[in-house]
């Protein structure tokens, strides 16, 4: 009886030591060892399971269920003590690894369209929306196409318009606008419905200064059919402004003249920069030119060989580089192909 | 053109505000590009701070209280100085000793009160004006200084000092009926608008065209001058004739006749319209020339008579209107002898020419002090003679400015018939009671026949007939409605007017103008849509775009213009091809950019040149046209390449990598390598290259299929020498737009995901050192058979082990069945094919 009371409570001794030694352990490899002294083998509880022979077989059962309890809270304990030390060690080990978050990142490379390439982009994207189809037509052009077809004959006074660069081919000259491309299209698409927009390069003769270029691109839109309107024409400008701005862009129609279109109009858009209040962008005046446009002119549908009496159009142009400058006060234009990589690299 | 609000006011009635004014005129396509304030207070005193400048003011405003009229009663010479003298002048509230240095005052010294006496504009002090004494436009305010022992306070102004014009010789001498004491705001307070006419519109480039706009804006009447020949008075028959050679380029010509005149100064009134209007009075003759030039738009021309009958040897003068004569020569008034081409028209008499029509007079026989009697021309111009004539011989006077453009014929007589009068009443003199009026081609003023269904097609807005009529009535159109038609007729004012469709359109501008196209609503087109169109050419050429700009490339745009110097860049100085053709500029702006260019790689070093002390890592590439002129063909070819450059460090530098290595050949094939896949391209093929502007060891051509898409490598350090470069090598394709469409695979398959596990093993072989990689692996894919899915080379080795003229080449490689997990044996024996084919393809041998 006095045996078997004894090893109840050698048990719970066993117990109690294995807990008291686990709590001192602070690191992985005593762990280890007093997995070893507290649950190998050798260690105190397994020696009782060893002993179960000797012991009276009325008090073997209790005596085993006794020792198993042991060792289950034992293990239990070492796992507990395990996830503590890792907890501990994780955190001292984040602690150490902190950074100076503040260091510059490493760049990836990476490339960028250049300005007018976006802004380009940016407008073709709107009119595509609308149903509009990109067309493109060659730089160099005849006279014949940039002028003559386009209602702007020999020594007319529009043609003051124009500074043009002629070339050394007699009737060959860069063309001074997208128009010559309205032409092209027409002929070819008669007398099918025409939506189009003439993206691209064109040139004047022009000294260059911080406004003024000698090449610069274009947007043209030409749209004919045969209930084709000036309010179409409107409509389609504001939606335009609209979605190139923001919903609250205001849009203005001036008459103006072009030999192409008539009615000619200059579009206006409410300054975005000040809201229409005035300020440096506007000079003062909070209206922006932005481009442009009119109904096309009877002799250019003609020309195309549509019929001026059944059919309609409307062509507008527009300055992607003027759009890009005002938007991201571009001071000048001459950035543009100057193609200074700290320029390039802000878009 | 230069429009005085007060003269404008002599032909219609405004009480617009200014700004409103400007505002109507510029909606309506009269664009107010400035408006110079002439003593009007300034519209925006007195409004918000923010609110918008929707017009550009300048100029002076006279202040009410400061700026007044006021009389000189006598002149009385300084006691200290010759230069000065002492006004005693009553400005309305008393009498005041005035000082001042006005040489037109000097004449009136010492002769005691005077009879009349002399209005002037005083300034108190106070006053803000311009400073007579500096150049420009100086503001200044009057304060109390003394003068040679005089004390001086306020002034009698002269035109610069209150901003009417530059002028500053004398003070103004108002006229006589100039109310004492009247604020000078109120008495002749002014503002010019700036007004830009469109090239259409010259028959807005007068008063009378402006206010004629102004009263079909407002639906205000217009009062023309009344200006009529005398009903009793000589007649011109025998006193001289017109004899116009070809009508289409003189369709009309008109003399008036005025005796007895006397060039004088012209009224105050008038010499200061001039100014405002920015033209310089002359005398009283020349000036009613000009005066009803910018009245009516109808340049006029005096000759002094008595020259014309010398001329004619005493006789009566002929005037012959004709083309010059190849080389024919005439001063013209300026003082320059012009050498003339045959398509300027003269004025000519018997004795020869007189004057370049349409454009400026001869001396001989300009108005001169001395000028008695005045034979007065007025006449209608071809306007591409006009045109051609001022453009060659470098005239922009204000007569060629509108007959360029083209002035209604019927003008001619109304302004003969103005200025003659005008000419009297300035200078006196007695007008002749008829004309000479010889007019064999009047034009043929359209007469438009208009539906509303035209309007409600073009312009989107309904208007019945009478509406449209009553628009075009208010610009002068003769109108009639015949049911939903109207009849308008031009009327002889305008030459912008076509016949046809081109004549609907001229009108539903119009319509459009006056109705106000901020009135015509804004619809979303309704027509029907084209068939969608597809551009190839254009997708994918944005598809390289944006796959060189997700590799991490700087699109660039360059100028297409350029010099073949330039372009000849590209080539060892010792290796230049004879220069090829070019489109070139007849007038280049400089010589830098006097072709159209051949090369976009040229373009693309250009722009690595002007960088390469900008960055440490240029990654740059051009999208873009070439020109090529082409022997069969008006135009040029314009194929689109893309150009790519590569210098500088491989990576951005970081702070843990301050150096990372150059690019080199290696980099921009990988480039390419992936363009190709990213475009789902033919598998691309790389072929050693000989090309003048690449190093021969380090460049290829690249082939994609069987199609050639360019060429890239090392620029040649010949090449590299010819432009202002860094250490580091440039790397360098150029490749066809053209090429890289075509070679577009026009179908392509997925792989399914393996479903079974890879075998991968490693396997190094030694072959000889000029043994190309790409046999090497060919042998490989051709020995792995199907069930070889992938081989990557992951090392060279060069040294002895494997002794010399020897490589070693390391591949990965991946083996994988399908429908079952390959067994060792299987892996050892596809192990074995590829062995084979090395060994017999490319004599490697298998390194231990």
């Amino acid at each position: 009886m006095n045996d078997s009371e004894n090893i109840l409570e050698e048990l719970d001794r066993i117990l109690q030591n294995g807990l008291d030694a686990l709590q001192q352990i602070q690191d992985e490899a005593q762990l280890v060892g007093w997995r070893t002294a507290h649950l190998g083998r050798s260690a105190p509880v397994m020696q009782v399971f060893a002993r179960m022979g000797s012991i009276p077989k009325e008090l073997r059962q209790q005596v085993g269920q006794k020792a198993n309890q042991v060792k289950v809270a034992l293990e239990n304990a070492l796992e507990e003590r395990a996830a503590v030390l890792r907890r501990e060690a994780l955190e001292r080990k984040l602690t150490a690894e902190r950074l100076d978050v503040t260091l510059p990142g490493r760049l990836p490379a990476f490339g960028r369209a250049h300005p007018a390439t976006q802004a380009l982009d940016e407008i073709c994207a709107i009119f595509i929306e609308m149903g509009f189809q990109i067309y493109r037509s060659p730089e160099v052009e005849t006279e014949e196409m940039n002028f003559e077809l386009l209602n702007i004959p020999a020594h007319h006074p529009a043609r003051d318009m124009w500074d043009t660069f002629h070339t050394t081919t007699p009737g060959v000259i860069l063309r001074t606008h997208t128009s010559p491309g309205q032409i092209r299209a027409m002929r070819e698409m008669a007398p099918n419905p025409i939506r189009v927009i003439l993206p691209g390069m064109v040139y004047r003769y022009e000294q260059t200064n911080a406004s003024h270029e000698m090449q610069f691109n274009q947007v043209e839109l030409l749209a004919v059919g045969q209930h084709i309107t000036f309010a179409d024409l409107k409509g389609t400008l504001e939606s335009f402004a609209r979605r190139m701005f923001g919903e609250n862009a205001r849009t203005r129609f001036r008459p103006s003249y072009f030999p192409f279109t008539e009615p000619s109009a200059e579009v206006d858009m409410e300054c975005f920069i000040c809201g229409g209040k005035g300020c440096g962008v506007c000079r003062g005046s909070g209206w922006l030119e932005i481009g442009g446009c009119g109904m096309v002119h009877p002799v250019v549908l003609q020309n195309g060989g549509y019929d001026p009496a059944v059919y309609s159009g409307f062509a507008a142009g527009l300055g992607p580089e003027r759009i890009a400058m005002l938007k991201y006060h571009i001071e000048d234009i001459r950035y543009f192909w100057a193609n200074d990589i700290r320029f390039l690299e802000q878009f | 053109m230069k429009i005085p609000l007060s003269w404008l006011k002599d032909y219609i009635e405004i009480d617009l505000p200014l700004l409103d004014l400007a505002r109507t005129l510029t909606m309506a396509g009269l664009e107010v590009e400035e408006i110079q304030l002439v003593g009007l207070p300034d519209p925006y005193a007195g409004l918000p701070a923010d609110t918008p400048r929707e017009f550009k003011v300048t100029g002076l405003s006279w202040q009410p209280d400061k700026i007044v009229v006021a009389q000189i009663d006598e002149v009385m010479p300084h006691p200290n100085a010759d230069r000065l003298v002492l006004c005693r002048l009553n400005d309305g509230t008393g009498e005041i000793i005035v000082l001042t240095g006005a040489p037109n005052l000097f004449e009136y010294k010492g002769k005691g009160p005077l009879p009349k006496p002399i209005k002037v504009a005083y300034a108190r002090e106070g006053a803000r004006i311009y400073d007579g004494h500096q150049p420009g436009q100086v503001l200044t305010t009057l304060k109390r200084a003394r003068i040679r022992g005089v004390d001086s306070f306020s002034m009698v102004c002269s035109e610069k000092e209150l901003g009417i014009s530059d002028e500053h010789e004398g003070i103004i001498l108002l006229d006589d009926d100039a109310p004492t004491g009247v604020p000078l705001v109120d008495y002749m307070g002014d503002a010019v608008l700036e007004v830009s006419i469109l090239p259409n519109m010259i028959r807005n480039a007068s008063m009378i065209g402006v206010a004629r706009e102004l009263a079909a804006l407002l639906g205000k009447p217009l009062r023309y001058p009344q200006a009529k020949l005398p009903e009793k008075g000589p007649s011109m028959k025998g006193k001289a004739a017109i004899r116009i050679t070809d009508p289409t380029l003189n369709p009309r010509f008109v003399l008036g006749l005025v005796e007895g005149v006397t060039p004088q100064p012209s009224p105050y009134w008038v010499q200061r319209r001039l100014r405002l209007a920015g033209m310089r009075p002359i005398n009283s003759v020349v000036d009613a020339t000009n005066y009803v030039m910018l009245e009516l738009g109808e340049p006029l021309h005096a000759f002094d008579y008595d020259v014309l009958v010398r001329r004619a040897g005493g006789g009566s003068p002929t005037i012959i209107t004709r083309a010059a004569e190849p080389g024919e020569k005439l001063t013209t008034l300026d003082g320059v002898e012009r050498t003339l081409e045959p398509f300027t028209v003269l004025v000519c008499d018997t004795a020869g020419p007189l004057s370049l029509a349409g454009v400026m007079g001869g001396l001989e026989s300009e108005v001169s002090p001395q000028t008695r009697t005045v034979l007065l021309e007025g006449a209608a111009w071809n306007f591409v003679n006009v045109r051609r004539t001022a453009f060659h011989q470098r005239l922009n006077s204000e007569a060629a400015y509108r007959f360029s453009r083209g002035v209604h014929p019927a003008l001619a007589e109304q302004g003969v018939v103005l200025c003659l009068q005008r000419m009297a009443e300035w200078s006196g003199g007695q007008v002749y009671a008829d004309l000479v009026d010889e007019y064999p081609l009047p034009p043929q003023d359209p007469e438009i026949r208009l539906s509303e269904a035209d309007v409600r097609r073009l312009l989107g807005i309904e208007l019945n007939a009478g509406q449209i009529a009553e628009i075009l009535n208010r610009l002068e159109f003769t109108c009639r409605v015949e049911g939903d038609e109207v009849l308008a007729k031009t009327p002889p004012h305008r030459l912008d007017i076509g016949s046809g469709e081109t004549g609907k359109a001229d009108l539903i501008e119009e319509i459009a103008r006056i109705y106000g196209y901020q009135n015509i609503p804004s619809t979303r087109l309704a027509d029907p849509l084209p068939l969608p169109r597809s551009d190839a050419a254009l997708e994918v050429e944005k598809q390289v775009r944006q796959a060189l700009i997700r590799f991490g490339l700087q699109e660039v745009i360059n100028y297409r213009l350029t010099a073949p110097q330039r372009e000849m860049r590209l080539y060892p100085p010792e290796n230049r091809p004879p220069e090829p053709a070019y489109l070139t500029l007849r007038n280049p702006l400089n010589p830098e950019r006097a072709v159209m260019r051949r090369s976009l790689l040229a373009s693309l070093l250009d722009t690595l040149e002007k960088n390469a002390r900008l960055s440490e890592r240029l990654a740059l590439f051009e999208i873009g046209p070439v020109f090529w002129p082409r022997q069969d063909q008006v135009l040029p070819d314009e194929p689109i390449f893309v150009a790519i450059a590569l210098s500088g460090l491989r990576q951005p530098p970081a702070w843990d990598n301050a150096r990372p290595p150059y690019y080199d050949f290696f980099d921009l094939k990988g480039i390419l390598e992936c363009l190709g896949s990213d475009l789902h391209l033919q598998p691309l093929r790389f072929e050693p290259a000989a090309h003048p502007s690449l190093h021969p060891g380090k460049s290829a051509e690249l082939f994609s299929g069987d199609v050639r898409l360019g060429v890239f490598g090392e620029l040649h350090p010949l090449v590299k020498e010819q432009y202002d470069l860094l250490t580091p090598p440039v790397i360098v394709a150029e490749l066809d737009m053209q090429a890289i469409l075509a070679s577009r695979q026009s179908r392509r398959e997925t792989q399914p995901v393996p479903v079974f596990p890879p075998v991968l093993e490693d396997i190094a072989v030694i072959v000889d050192e000029d043994v190309p990689a790409v046999e090497v692996e060919k042998a490989i894919w051709q020995g792995g058979g199907k069930m070889l899915r992938a081989v990557r080379l992951f090392d060279i080795y060069r040294g002895e082990q494997i002794g010399a003229g020897k490589k070693s080449l390391a591949y990965s490689l991946t083996y994988q069945a399908d429908d079952h997990t390959l067994t060792a044996a299987e892996a050892a024996q596809i192990r074995q094919r590829i062995i084979r084919r090395l060994e017999q393809q490319v004599n490697a041998r298998l390194r231990g």
